[in-house]
């Protein structure tokens, strides 16, 4: 069995004043102070842009060396946005072979050093095929707004309809001390907000940012401020070009990392969902693919007040992506802490009350990677 | 930020399908594709042929970018565009010679050769295929 024994969130923004490695320091000193000052014998760093953004890889060693963790195995984990969460599911499989007994994941973005919105395209744009996207000027952006037309053209839904998922987002995360856009937003302020990549708007996507996020991971159940179990995990690949897919509004790969992760439990039914979504439209396809909706009602979830916090159907408690905020290879790390601080009761203001089981999707680039961890207060 | 910069021999050894749109066909099932890829996406055979992709097509969907990275901005804003070319080829490329309130699913365009972007150290510039509204009477 897999253990999260403890964990750290930093406040995603904007860190000018520090480094990727006094952010993945912060993150881990604070994780293992939460751990109760244990030894780890392993170290994942799961972090996506660091050789495009800041110019250093070998994560492993650079980040080892910084913690004085000399001597100990280190690599880095590199999955888009699902980086951490892949980071915590080779972290399961090395403790669960014996390879391992506490293994420290730290997730880490530095994404404001290059401060203009080209350099942010520029970098996010390594998360599509570079040679037959990418060259020709596709961005991230575009690429979700390409699944936006063809998703609203598919359910007749406007552009309006995608409103309703940043306003529950942003409305989660204004009681959550370590987001970053903790303030309200209505349906003018979605209508009014510029167009980056028709029909998609900033209000669609999360800002630039850096973060920071870490777990202890153990085989124990150990732990001074009480732990959660990682039940079962799945991951699943998916073409990363778009032309090259026969559907835009379906992500087959969160069906498939689903079915993977479920098939190792007997019943899992989550309290409370983590989506990884980095547009509306990709986090109304993630509802759909993980069965809580029919195709094209998602919106109606969020519409309906479903999936807030209090609702019937809670996602994203703290705000997803969206409000949360998304430093990319940090991202899924924070999910799985969220997940931890909500299993074992410590989610103060921004709590799912009686969490007791937890649904992680990770969602890498668009929807070319993905992962699901069930999770479990212990 | 590396990422910007185009290197020359990466973009040499796609010029048969940035200039020309030669592409690949599955001996096995048929597919076209382009890029030629090794491996069939469709059926996984692994004897694919080069094949010269029609230049006509229709666009099935298009974004309107108005956050470019770097090395686009001269354009914006720019149309991206999911083309199905008259064999049923799907590519993405770039649409040129219509503004965003004239484009429409459905549009009819053909292949030109165009500038791309102009990058690194020695100023390379790069051309590739985009595609325009199909002129009438062609």
């Amino acid at each position: 069995m897999v253990f999260v024994i403890g964990a750290s969130v930093l406040k995603v923004g904007d860190h000018w004043e520090k480094s990727l490695r006094n952010l993945a320091a912060e993150a881990s000193i604070a994780a293992i102070r939460d751990a109760g000052e244990v030894d780890v014998d392993y170290l994942i760093v799961a972090n996506s842009l660091s050789g495009v953004i800041n110019g250093q890889e070998n994560l492993g060693s650079y980040i080892a060396s910084h913690l004085g963790l000399i001597g100990v195995p280190a690599v880095k984990v590199e999955a888009a946005n699902a980086s951490g969460a892949a980071a915590a599911m080779l972290a399961g499989s090395l403790i669960r072979s014996g390879e391992a007994r506490r293994i420290l994941v730290v997730g880490v973005e530095k994404m404001t050093d290059y401060t203009s919105l080209e350099d942010s395209n520029t970098a996010l744009s390594t998360l599509i095929d570079s040679e037959y996207e990418a060259f020709h000027g596709a961005t991230l952006d575009s690429m979700h707004a390409l699944v936006m037309r063809d998703y609203m053209r598919k359910y007749r839904i406007s552009r309006e309809d995608f409103s309703y998922f940043p306003i529950i987002m942003h409305e989660n995360a204004v009681d959550t001390p370590h987001a970053q856009y903790r303030f309200k937003v209505d349906l003018n302020a979605y209508i009014t907000s510029p167009l980056i990549a028709e029909p998609l708007s900033m209000m669609d996507v999360p800002g630039i940012s850096d973060g920071a996020a870490a777990l202890v991971l153990s085989s124990k159940d150990e732990g001074p401020n009480g732990n959660a179990k990682i039940v079962s995990s799945g991951q699943a690949t998916d073409r990363i070009s778009l032309y090259n897919r026969t559907s835009l509004v379906e992500m087959p790969s969160i069906r498939m990392a689903l079915k993977r992760a479920l098939s190792r439990v007997d019943d899992f039914k989550p309290d409370f969902y983590s989506i990884e979504e980095y547009s509306s439209v990709s986090g109304y396809i993630a509802v759909e693919e993980l069965g809580l909706v029919g195709r094209g009602e998602a919106y109606k979830l969020f519409r309906d007040g479903e999936a807030r916090r209090d609702g019937s159907t809670p996602v994203n408690p703290e705000g997803g992506s969206k409000a949360r905020g998304d430093p990319i290879g940090a991202t899924s790390v924070y999910q799985l802490a969220e997940a931890y601080f909500q299993l074992t009761g410590r989610a103060q203001g921004w709590q799912v009350s009686g969490a007791r089981r937890a649904l992680v999707l990770s969602i890498g680039g668009l929807g070319s990677n993905s992962i699901v961890h069930l999770m479990e207060g212990a | 930020m590396w990422a910007y910069w185009l290197s020359v021999p990466s973009h040499w050894r796609e010029i048969p399908a940035r200039y020309r749109l030669e592409g690949g066909i599955c001996r096995s099932c048929g597919h076209t594709m382009l890029p030629k890829e090794d491996i069939c996406p469709v059926c996984g055979s692994r004897d694919i042929a080069v094949k010269q992709l029609p230049r006509r097509g229709t666009v099935v969907n298009y974004s309107v970018i108005w956050n470019a990275p770097r090395g686009y901005e001269y354009y914006t804003p720019y149309i991206i565009a999911l083309v199905r070319l008259e064999d049923g080829t799907m590519v993405l490329s770039q649409l040129t010679d219509v503004t965003p309130s004239e484009v429409a699913e459905g549009m009819e365009v053909e292949m030109v050769l165009r500038k791309v972007r102009v990058s690194g150290e020695s100023g390379i510039i790069a051309y590739a295929y985009k595609f325009r509204p199909l002129m009438r009477g062609d």
